[in-house]
């Protein structure tokens, strides 16, 4: 996929009606740690951003505070143009518009796939049983999974459980994705048929927040790659100059010890 | 026998000839396995055939002292003369089918929102069947009503108000538990404050006490006049101690949880009371049947101290029974073993139960 230039000079791109996510002097501490150092990140509509970074760097933490899993203590995350703060209003409206992919997938392991998926339309959409069933079966077939509609997630294999779990957030039909290193529990086998599915997400349109150390997947989809290290954005960039051209010595550090092997 | 099956050669011969073996396999595989299937068998010699011969071969069931008199075994005499003054306690001899009615309705609503489990038809219909049910056994216990006379509760007593007692006890320990145990784990402070207290303050006392404090110092509190009925304050007193040891157990099914199926329902935005009923409690409560069945047969057994303030349970009755003649009075083994089968018989039914649901809310689950 080539990308697109006016993305590729690494700069903040100005703010316009298309932004969807804005943060900005945002710090967050856990007690002494200081875990994001003043983040400042502009998301616009369509925009594919890979988030890479050693562990404990803050980057799960940085997307997990765009749909509030995780509180911050100064500065201000917009989502959707809505101040993401105490309110729980905000709070439950920015999440109907975001939906998250975990590591752990996160299934919940009493219901059927078909009842994880139909779970927030009917609950949170309000939507007719029948309607939510169908609007189900469709993202599973979009995940190539639709003949394990009835089985249970402990059922399924990895791969699989992710797969649903990318359909279950699929049906809330979501303006953003936030995928919060979707591959990283997965056997070496099955982590292409998660990406094939995030790729083909990707190429529809869907703005995507992605924290993965799959590197491929970056130079395949992104639009910008952030490198974080130690809570801070070390370097941003579009994929083409990330790997090629790497300012930093942190980030070359790290691209080499990621794609030696 | 699924040791047998585990051989590696099917088990072939003769039915003899394949017993001498599980025998070996299973009895007398090496000395020291040799040794305890001989000590117990020594032991069951020792203790089964007098048991027998007791509660069996020598006894009587003619129901008078003077056939009990004529037996070495047991006197099951003793139980068979008190059967109604045990089962009923002091209820009105004349009106004793109330409570017997009062008991199949209770049982069928039991029976009604425990089959629910097998067949999900009767899942809508349970509260209904407790809305109705419940007022129904009240006008059949008090009367008062439809030509029926009013019998006031401190007559009722025996099984009936013990089987009131535990299963009103369940149907509102049980919620009040659950809204402890989330309140214990509330983010704000002071929800979180009231149910710790609350918790720790009633787990810190014993039954006997909360009973006690219901009954003799709860009223002096009350402006004069006002009266609260003595069975509704041991019904209320039963229900706050159970909530309280309920709340813990339920604590430990929410901690067991793991943080991703809280953060997975956040995340597609149901609400906290969407996430806790859909997602969260329903893996939770399934976590710790085996401890809330135990606090309910506990529960169900601790309603005996009612005795303490002047209320005839179950063994309360049998107690009033064997106090009815001296002459009966030396039958206190009989009238307690009695006493203690029904209890078992109760508690060994929810224990099956409780196993029996485990294994229901696993299927499908499971490869």
């Amino acid at each position: 996929m080539t990308v697109a230039t006016e993305t590729t000079t690494g700069a903040v791109p100005p703010p316009s009606k298309e932004d969807v996510i804005t943060v900005s002097k945002m710090n967050k501490w856990y007690g002494n740690f200081h875990v994001l150092k003043d983040i400042d990140l502009t998301v616009r509509k369509g925009e594919r951003i890979v988030i890479c970074g050693p562990s404990g760097s803050g980057k799960s933490t940085l997307i997990r505070t765009m749909n509030r899993l995780e509180t911050y203590q100064s500065g201000e995350v917009y989502v959707d143009g809505i101040l993401l703060g105490d309110d729980v209003k905000n709070i439950e409206a920015v999440r109907r518009e975001v939906c998250m992919v975990f590591q752990h997938f996160n299934l919940f392991p009493h219901m059927t796939v078909l009842e994880n998926l139909t779970l927030a339309p009917i609950w949170v959409r309000k939507m007719p049983k029948k309607e939510a069933n169908d609007l189900a079966m469709h993202y599973l077939e979009r995940v190539r999974i639709a003949e394990q509609a009835h089985k249970y997630p402990g059922q399924l294999s990895g791969g699989q459980q992710q797969r649903v779990a990318i359909a279950r957030s699929l049906c809330m039909q979501p303006k953003i994705m936030l995928f919060d290193e979707p591959t990283s529990a997965l056997d070496p086998e099955m982590v292409k048929e998660v990406l094939d599915v995030m790729v083909e997400l990707a190429k529809e349109g869907m703005t995507m927040l992605c924290v993965t150390h799959e590197m491929g997947f970056a130079k395949e989809v992104a639009d910008r790659v952030i490198f974080m290290d130690a809570g801070q954005i070390v370097e941003m960039a579009g994929p083409q100059e990330f790997f090629d051209n790497p300012k930093s010595d942190r980030t070359k550090l790290f691209l080499s010890q990621i794609l030696s092997h | 026998m699924s040791e047998n099956a585990k051989l590696p050669p099917l088990p072939t011969g003769t039915f003899s000839e394949r017993a001498v073996a599980w025998s070996k396999k299973n009895l007398f595989d090496g000395w020291f396995n040799t040794l305890l299937t001989l000590g117990a068998l020594a032991f069951i010699l020792w203790l089964v055939p007098p048991l027998f011969n007791w509660a069996v071969v020598n006894a009587t069931l003619t129901p008078t002292i003077e056939g009990c008199a004529e037996v070495t075994g047991a006197c099951w005499g003793f139980v068979n003369a008190n059967l109604r003054l045990i089962l009923f306690g002091t209820y009105p001899y004349e009106e004793q089918w109330r409570p017997v009615l009062a008991m199949i309705v209770l049982i069928a609503i039991i029976c009604g929102s425990l089959g629910a489990v097998k067949y999900p038809g009767l899942r809508k219909w349970i509260i209904p069947m407790w809305v109705v049910g419940v007022p129904v056994i009240g006008v059949l216990m008090w009367g008062g009503v439809l030509g029926l006379t009013y019998v006031q509760n401190s007559y009722w007593g025996g099984l009936p108000l013990t089987l009131i007692l535990s299963s009103i006890g369940v149907i509102f320990a049980f919620p009040l538990g659950l809204l402890l145990a989330l309140g214990r784990q509330s983010n704000m402070p002071a929800i979180k404050t009231v149910s710790v207290v609350y918790i720790e303050v009633i787990r810190g006392v014993p039954l006997i006490t909360v009973l006690f404090m219901a009954s003799v110092m709860f009223p002096l509190f009350l402006p004069t006049g006002v009266t609260i009925d003595k069975l509704l304050r041991a019904q209320i007193g039963i229900i706050l101690f159970t909530a309280a040891y309920l709340a813990e157990v339920f604590r430990g099914g929410l901690q067991a949880v793991p943080r991703g199926q809280f953060e997975a329902g956040d995340s597609l935005a149901l609400s906290y009371w969407q996430s806790m009923r859909l997602i969260i409690l329903p893996q939770a409560l399934r976590l710790v049947i085996p401890p809330t069945v135990n606090s309910f047969i506990s529960m169900f057994k601790d309603t005996t101290l009612v005795v303490i303030i002047g209320l005839f349970d179950f063994l309360g009755t049998v107690k009033l029974a064997l106090r009815s003649d001296p002459a009966w009075t030396k039958y206190y083994v009989e009238g307690y073993a009695f006493a203690a089968a029904i209890f078992f018989l109760i508690c060994f039914s929810m224990a099956k139960y409780s196993a029996y649901l485990e294994k229901e809310l696993r299927k499908g689950e499971r490869r």
